[in-house]
């Protein structure tokens, strides 16, 4: 038996859950295939231990596009919004970054920030107008992309002469030159580098750190915060709104392969052997695995398989989950602090030598680490009086030298808790149970090849035009019917939406020209 | 991966030993890292050769790879635009292969050697896009010009040549088809494919009896004519053919820089090899657009009036050049066989329908002068060359 629909939408991530609901209210009958037990991909709460939950992959929301907010009518409850960064000193004279303003550092520096950011955001406001459309194709006489290309041009000589040669000057460049001919302050150019080079397999002096730096503060100018219950607090809102617009959502549904018949999508068969039918099937995994894995390279051309299967995609940073039994000492740090997210990156060249092993294919000795304690205002995730730390740590490749096996991991969470306790002496001593989940991991337990939260690398030749390979960039694959909808796609990752919002309107503007 | 030997210098085919007697004037050229000889004693007579007794060319140079796996036929249906599950084992397919956006890579020919298992030859190297093709693919893709020595046979007495030398069963063998002999214990395989348009033979085996077989060849050959050529000889028989070849009639697609540079199997006359039912091949998109929109170029065989060969002329739709050239030769010779002054060329459409006239400015040169002299042409269907022996299963003895 085969059910038809209008659409099918592979995984239930945050962006096929987008595009769904944009499809299914433009009167659209839609089904969401997940694999998972629950939805929200990658952007999901589960306990890893007894007791303590955490959102297990993304763990921050700071990119959620007000379109989709708007579109989908979504306000998420949350539990801290508006988060200061405090990058951590060992003498703790730590550094707060606070929206434009940085306390800690010189007046001088202070000033040069301000400056910074103004610009910074300024660029960061051009990049979001483009985040949200489709991305233009190039050499085409396509009449929109035509207007989008001359948009482009447009508002980049609307900064104005000086500013535009910045604008270019800047967006291939590395964030560590920049910050060095701004900053004195070592541990306010750590903490930026950080910030350029997280999810990526960059360091600061990698070019392109510019543009990843630009493209965080694409979000909602870098301002991050904690949905209540998690990241599954935003995915499952996502999924009520999807259902109230009449999308079928079915979960532990793995999707085994597409359909391609005569040249065309024509439907899914799940790894149960069910049959759906529909003439538009949509990828929310990632490019390598919708082309290699769920369409097979037969039914694609030789050069765009190549494409594909060149993509850059090995992950590079690993979540480690701490259960304590209390909040950890850090000195200069109130209480109240730990309701902020808390950096380690005490200075630019330290970010970069924590690369440096990655490019071997070895972890750092002397991780980076983003971290927050989300159940410091949000009792849910751990019991009475005990706490959740959850961080993105860096760096941990994907294809680490010799495997990720437990010696390995154990090498890696040390290396990470040590760090921490450089901070924290107490750290140890409160954790009583702990989870790493690295690049392999979570690939294996969100099923994203090479387990990079991006789905493919973030630079200048995987974006924008050609992202994710040229042949594929405006959502459009080369199969007729076949679309994709994830992060692998313009403008990348982050629990943003845009992809999926962007997908839906290709989609729908395509079926009106037809 | 096995090692491999790197070898400096120029290679030297198996056959090299038994060349080199014969060869007189010492005219070589490098053919894909070999030395493959222009001629051994006399171009214009090693043609006559071909065309009408037998001429042994050795094409152990040409390239060849070796496709098998379980994922083989699907793998080669991607790769060509033909339909090779009608290819059946001990059958030999011509064969053109694209890029995705249709433009021809090389052409060649696919031998079925067994179930599963094929042999594609071509002139040029395509190691790292059988490779790229082969993503996603149970299937492995070997590279064995060395390991297989290889000789065109060709020519109306090439039957008797083989025949005599003991190849029982050989009269049976149709045109593209595939058999294996047992030749002094090693395993002969011989095709029955060529580039020439004339009945003729491929033999391939083993290089360690490479000279082996040659001797037994000649031993066999010495009272029906047969005779070894160079290059030059096997290329006035093709243009007669009106087959193709790379960097003449076309530029293999990933070799070319400026757009517009390359050719689409369309433009190269090749329709019938393109199997729009197919539902994906290499190119199969940008194909449908190109034949649905119209292609730029057509390949166009000639008939040009006098006899100067109108070697690298420049074609025009008029008598009088002043409207602009619509295209250019590509190959050309007089052909003695046909007693025409043929060539091939690519025109703009619409221009080069079969049955239209066209210029072309033949160059020539008497003692240092340059002259050019606008020369009639006609445009024909048909190769010039395609006598009924070369399909006639079994082939008569001559």
């Amino acid at each position: 038996m085969t059910d038809r629909y209008d659409a099918i939408i592979v995984g239930a991530g945050h962006n096929g859950l987008v595009c769904s609901a944009l499809l299914a209210k433009a009167g659209k009958q839609v089904l969401v295939l997940e694999a998972n037990e629950r939805v929200g991909g990658a952007a999901i709460t589960r306990e890893f231990a007894e007791g303590y939950s955490v959102s297990a992959c993304a763990h921050l929301l700071y990119q959620l596009q007000p379109e989709v907010r708007k579109e989908l009518k979504l306000a998420p409850r949350m539990s801290s919004e508006n988060m200061s960064t405090i990058a951590l000193a060992a003498d703790g004279g730590h550094v707060r970054l606070s929206g434009d303003s940085v306390d800690g550092v010189s007046p001088e520096d202070a000033a040069s920030y301000q400056d910074f950011r103004k610009r910074m955001t300024r660029f960061a406001d051009l990049l979001r107008k483009y985040l949200n459309k489709s991305p233009p194709r190039l050499g085409t006489k396509d009449l929109k992309d035509l207007v989008t290309l001359g948009q482009l041009g447009f508002d980049l000589r609307r900064l104005g002469k000086r500013e535009m040669r910045e604008f270019l000057r800047l967006i291939g460049m590395n964030i560590h030159d920049e910050l060095d001919e701004r900053f004195d302050s070592s541990l306010l150019k750590g903490a930026i580098s950080l910030d350029a080079v997280l999810g990526t397999h960059l360091g600061p002096r990698s070019p392109n750190t510019m543009m990843t730096y630009l493209y965080r503060l694409a979000g909602d100018h870098g301002r991050v915060g904690l949905p209540e219950g998690g990241m599954s607090g935003v995915s499952e809102e996502l999924a009520q709104a999807a259902r109230s617009a009449g999308v079928t959502i079915r979960t532990n549904m793995p999707v085994k392969r597409i359909v391609i018949e005569n040249g065309r999508a024509t439907g899914v068969e799940t790894e149960d052997g069910e049959r759906f039918s529909s003439y538009t099937v949509i990828s929310n995994a990632d490019p390598k695995r919708t082309v290699m894995d769920l369409v097979g390279a037969k039914h694609v051309e030789t050069g765009f398989t190549r494409r594909i299967h060149h993509l850059r995609s090995k992950g590079n940073a690993a979540k480690l989950h701490l259960a304590l039994d209390g909040l950890p000492t850090i000195e200069g740090l109130t209480k109240k602090d730990f309701a902020e997210r808390i950096l380690i990156a005490p200075d630019e060249h330290y970010v970069e030598r924590a690369f440096n092993p990655a490019k071997y294919g070895e972890t750092s000795p002397d991780p980076i680490v983003e971290m927050t304690f989300p159940s410091f205002r949000d009792v849910s995730l751990a019991p009475t009086g005990k706490h959740v730390l959850s961080a993105v740590v860096q760096y941990a490749p994907y294809a680490l030298k010799g495997g990720w096996n437990d010696a390995a991991r154990e090498t890696f969470t040390q290396a990470v808790i040590k760090v921490i306790a450089k901070y924290a002496p107490d750290i140890e001593q409160r954790i009583t149970a702990s989870e790493l989940l690295t690049p392999p991991d979570i690939e294996r337990e969100f099923h994203i090849t090479g387990g990079h939260w991006h789905h493919a690398e973030l630079t200048l030749d995987q974006f924008l035009f050609v992202r994710p390979v040229s042949g594929a960039a405006q959502y459009r694959m080369p199969v007729d019917g076949l679309y994709l909808c994830g992060a692998g796609t313009h403008p990348g990752g982050g629990v943003s939406g845009a992809a999926g919002r962007n997908a839906a309107r290709t989609i729908l503007s395509r079926e009106k020209a037809a | 991966m096995k090692s491999q030997t790197v070898h400096q210098g120029r290679l030297k085919t198996p056959f090299y030993s038994r060349l080199e007697k014969l060869d007189t004037v010492n005219e070589w050229h490098e053919w894909k890292g070999y030395s493959s000889a222009d001629a051994l004693y006399c171009a214009d007579m090693e043609y006559f050769a071909i065309r009408n007794s037998t001429a042994v060319f050795d094409l152990t140079p040409m390239t060849k790879y070796r496709i098998a796996g379980p994922d083989a036929l699907d793998y080669l249906n991607r790769l060509v635009t033909r339909d090779m599950a009608k290819i059946r084992p001990g059958r030999v397919a011509y064969a053109v292969w694209c890029d995705d956006q249709g433009q021809v890579i090389d052409d060649g020919t696919i031998f079925h050697l067994r179930e599963g298992e094929y042999r594609l030859c071509s002139q040029e190297r395509h190691f790292a896009w059988l490779q790229a093709a082969a993503i996603g693919f149970d299937v492995t893709v070997t590279h064995e010009t060395e390991d297989v020595a290889a000789l065109a046979v060709q020519g109306p007495t090439s039957f008797s040549v083989l025949n005599e030398m003991g190849l029982e069963g050989l009269a049976e063998l149709k045109p593209f088809g595939l058999t294996h002999f047992d030749f002094q214990g090693t395993e002969l395989m011989v095709s029955r494919t060529g580039f020439t348009a004339d009945l003729g033979y491929e033999l391939w085996i083993d290089p360690d009896k490479a000279e082996a077989l040659w001797d037994a060849l000649f031993a066999a050959g010495e009272l029906f004519g047969i005779r070894a050529i160079g290059t030059h000889a096997l290329e006035m028989a093709r243009i007669e053919a009106g087959f193709l070849a790379a960097y003449m009639e076309f530029l293999p697609a990933d070799e070319t820089v400026r757009t517009g540079r390359s050719r689409s199997p369309l433009e190269l006359g090749l329709d019938w090899l393109v199997d729009f039912k197919k539902p994906n091949f290499n190119g199969r998109r940008a194909l449908a657009d190109e034949k649905r929109n119209g292609s730029t170029w057509r390949l166009v065989k000639l008939d040009i009036e006098g006899n100067k060969a109108a070697h690298n002329s420049y074609v025009f739709a008029n008598e009088k050049a002043n409207k602009g050239e619509i295209g250019f030769i590509t190959s050309a010779a007089w052909s003695p066989v046909c007693k025409q002054n043929i060539a091939l060329g690519t025109v703009r459409t619409p221009h080069g329908k079969p049955g239209d006239t066209v210029w072309v400015e033949v160059y020539y040169q008497r003692e240092m002068h340059w002259s050019r002299k606008m020369a009639k042409a006609t445009v024909v269907d048909k190769p010039f060359w395609f006598p009924p022996r070369r399909g006639a299963t079994p082939p008569g003895p001559y």
